[in-house]
């Protein structure tokens, strides 16, 4: 295997699976269909991937802490589908030029996606408040991952239709994969909802602290709004609903009370506008690129 | 490392033949034209092979080794231009699997998917209980056999025990 990956690098020596490897989008006609303005698909991707990416970095931060092993191995799946999907969408972000400041300190053998992950500021990042608060203990955590699954399995499920041909088919794959990680943690909602009095009310507390977060995920931006016109994007409003009745629907069963739904604010994560803990991240997620562009690993 | 030329010019069909013995990283036993992945081998006029590969997971860690695995092999083949390229629709489920890579999964002592579910056009159905998977013990073809984790040593699987011999096994989960 070894010997193969070298023979792909050109036998640099290095077999690393890091930047300049593996170009997920590479053979995909990335064509951008009449009508779609490139800037537009390119933040909108921007708007999904980060999502993905902020979430799969906030649940690898329970490897090695998981409450045990068989659900340490479960995080590690989910996170490690969220980064194939930010992958992906990163890589459609950058195939239109959306690369935003990160060429300014990535050099040009630094893949896109690559680019994009490592080399953005903090208030170029388009993910909502929802994903980028801190996992907390493993009850909010969970309420947390099921929460935004539900939401990305509405948007995505509605997603396969876009008329960015592209985005349709990261969307039509990604269902499969938020179908599972949205009832893997409905089942954990379940069971510590409706567990020891001690889980129910961890369950509870976890369910108070993330609702609020919900304000900063309903609202379109300018560019959601025009690309959903163009039969591109969804409306984050228009799954609002669903989600709703989704997570009533667990919480009840799991006999923990709803929340109330907090009234939507302005976009704030979806424009740049992020607290101190996404830093924080991307100083984990960033400070090997950034002290060492040329790495690969 | 580009070695051996074959004698007789090479063409789409060899090139085809080639692309289909490279195997799974992580289940050896298949072959990507078993698993599905290996969605195409064309040869472009000027004699580039162009192969259409798939990948399973939206983050299978293996699509890169796939990639560098299938130039290797064609390249030592004897096909110097080899383009690699990835298609992501239809999406891959494991109903992609071929009957003979789901042989080939139960002789190595990994129990085969049953049918993927069905995915609608409109929300997916939320599953509260617990997973309805069955699978039969590879090991002594008992149908009685419990769930142990959904998840196991990569996304695809999931870790399996059997009633009857007791021997714990690995299921490549319907998706």
């Amino acid at each position: 295997m070894y010997e193969a990956l070298d023979h792909a690098h050109g036998g640099e020596g290095h077999w690393a699976f890091g930047t300049g490897f593996d170009e997920p989008l590479a053979g995909v006609d990335t064509t951008v269909p009449d009508g779609i303005d490139p800037a537009d698909l390119g933040e909108y991707c921007l708007v999904l991937g980060d999502d993905a990416l902020v979430l799969a970095q906030r649940l690898t931060q329970w490897i090695t802490a998981a409450p045990e092993l068989e659900e340490e191995v479960a995080i590690a799946n989910v996170a490690l589908d969220l980064l194939g999907q930010a992958r992906l969408l990163l890589a459609r972000a950058g195939s239109v030029g959306v690369l935003g400041r990160s060429r300014d300190r990535a050099t040009e053998s630094i893949p896109d996606e690559d680019a994009l992950a490592y080399f953005r500021d903090l208030d170029e990042f388009r993910n909502s408040g929802l994903v980028e608060a801190p996992n907390g203990d493993f009850a909010r955590t969970m309420v947390r991952l099921l929460v935004a699954a539900t939401v990305r399995l509405a948007v995505f499920t509605r997603l396969r239709g876009s008329r960015d041909p592209v985005l349709a088919a990261i969307a039509a794959k990604g269902v499969n994969e938020l179908a599972y990680h949205r009832d893997h943690a409905a089942r954990w909602v379940l069971r510590l909802g409706d567990g020891t009095a001690e889980s129910h009310r961890r369950a509870q507390a976890a369910a108070d602290t993330v609702w609020p977060l919900l304000a900063d995920v309903f609202t379109a931006t300018d560019v959601e709004r025009r690309l959903t016109e163009a039969g591109v994007a969804v409306d984050p409003a228009d799954v609002r609903e669903e989600v709703s009745s989704v997570l009533t629907q667990v919480l009840d069963q799991a006999t923990l009370r709803v929340p109330a739904w907090p009234a939507d604010t302005a976009p704030r994560g979806r424009v740049g506008e992020h607290g101190p803990e996404l830093a924080e991240l991307l100083g984990t997620l960033q400070g090997l690129a950034r002290q060492h562009p040329a790495a690969t690993w | 490392m580009v070695s051996a030329v074959p004698l007789e010019p090479a063409t789409t069909t060899d090139a085809r033949a080639i692309a289909e013995t490279v195997t799974d990283p992580e289940l050896p036993m298949l072959t990507l034209a078993d698993l599905g992945v290996l969605r195409d081998v064309r040869t472009e006029d000027d004699g580039t092979v162009v192969v259409d590969i798939t990948p399973t997971y939206s983050g299978c860690p293996a699509m890169g080794v796939m990639r560098a695995d299938l130039l290797h092999a064609l390249h030592r083949a004897g096909f110097p231009r080899v383009d690699v390229r990835t298609v992501l629709s239809p999406a891959w489920s494991t109903d992609w699997i071929s009957e003979e890579g789901r042989r080939k999964l139960a002789a190595g002592g990994i129990a085969p998917p049953g049918r993927a579910p069905v995915r609608p056009a409109g929300p997916v159905p939320l599953q509260l209980g617990p997973t309805r998977r069955t699978a039969t013990c590879p090991q002594c073809g008992s149908p009685d056999t419990e769930e142990l984790s959904e998840f196991s040593a990569t996304a695809c699987k999931a870790l399996r025990r059997c009633r009857s011999c007791r021997e714990p096994f690995e299921h490549v989960k319907e998706i």
